[in-house]
């Protein structure tokens, strides 16, 4: 009998320190196997953001660099093109991303950067104990937001993906999510097709995984799944919201 | 036949292994394990079928899929 799973190679033995059922674990082990499979652990960095993915370092067994709050994609900018070779990725919670970093990704992506950005929406800042994010659902309960996030107080929510798709220079937008096996596979095809376009050369390539936060959510990680699909989904519906990868290959 | 094993130290108890799993085969330990979590294990015999669904869940690495 053999195995047929393993540990991917570009992460190190460290076991995780996200909450038990946490969505970033699920995307660390995606986003290693990609590297593994595209064979660019050599020449991979990770940005890694505020949030609880601020350790992303201990666990890529990549290049890393840990920026300020929500500039991963300006520093991600600096590394690319300074050093064309290397392949570069910003991995940002949505606090980091969609709040204090908003102007850093929108701008990243009107420039075109070839760099690729792996986005976790969980609705909600999770390292600093559950307040309100951009992407909190209507109706949904956080430590800023007691009695569920109000329109007429609050607004509604970012569809970060549909908006950056609005630029022309973003090359590839797709959300995905890591509530199920098949979804998981699914965004494994993505992260990978985000990856390989900066090979490519093609440019701005953006994937949005959907996950759960049980902990800042108040339920279990089973209860946090029922959640995702029921209400997120809604919200944020799967699906690539633009895909210019042939048309950008170098050389076509 | 095929077969799961759970690294104890690397389970959270999280659960999503025995939603995922499509044939039901996998539970959680009513005895904790060295990390404090109560960790899942492979309940029943000849219920394995080696799928990996466990294994593309699980957050922490924590399931081998033998096959
Ligand atoms: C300049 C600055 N402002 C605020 C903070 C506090 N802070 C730390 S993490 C965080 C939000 C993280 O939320 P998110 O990006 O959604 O990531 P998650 O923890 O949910 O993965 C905030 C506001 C900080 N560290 N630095
Ligand atoms: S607080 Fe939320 S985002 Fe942070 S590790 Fe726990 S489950 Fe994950």
């Amino acid at each position: 009998m053999n195995a047929i799973t393993k540990r991917p190679s570009s992460l190190t033995q460290a076991q995780f320190h996200y909450c038990p059922g946490c969505g970033h674990s699920v995307v660390h082990r995606l986003v290693a196997e990609v590297i593994d499979e595209l064979n660019i652990k050599d020449r991979a960095v990770v940005v890694a953001p505020v949030g609880c993915a601020v350790f992303a370092d201990k666990y890529f067994d990549v290049d890393s660099i840990q920026g300020p709050h929500g500039r991963g994609p300006a520093i991600a900018t600096g590394i690319k093109r300074a050093k064309p070779e290397s392949i570069v990725f910003s991995y940002q919670g949505d606090g980091d991303l969609a709040s204090i970093g908003m102007a850093e990704i929108v701008h990243a992506a009107a420039r075109g950067e070839n760099i690729t950005v792996i986005f976790i929406n969980n609705t909600i800042y999770g390292m600093t104990g559950g307040q309100m994010a951009p992407t909190t659902l209507v109706g949904q309960v956080a430590t800023t937001a007691p009695k569920g996030r109000n329109e007429k107080l609050q607004g509604n929510p970012i569809n970060v993906s549909e908006m950056l798709a609005q630029l022309k220079s973003a090359k590839y937008i797709e959300r995905v999510s890591s509530d199920s096996a098949p979804n998981i596979i699914k965004a494994k095809k993505a992260i990978k097709k985000a990856f390989q376009n900066q090979l490519d050369g093609v440019g701005f390539s953006f994937v949005e995984v959907l996950s759960i936060c049980p902990t800042n959510w108040g339920v279990t990680p089973l209860k946090g799944l029922e959640f995702l699909r029921e209400k997120m989904i809604a919200q944020y519906p799967l699906g690539v919201f633009k895909d210019l990868t042939v048309a950008n290959k170098e050389g076509k | 036949m095929p077969k799961i094993e759970v690294n104890e130290t690397r389970c959270k108890g999280c659960q999503l292994c025995t939603k995922a799993c499509p044939k039901q085969c996998i539970e959680i330990s009513d005895t904790f394990s060295t990390t404090g979590y109560y960790p899942a294990k492979l309940a029943k015999q000849d219920c394995c079928i080696g799928c990996g669904m466990c294994f593309q869940v699980c957050p922490d690495i924590a399931i081998t899929v033998f096959r």
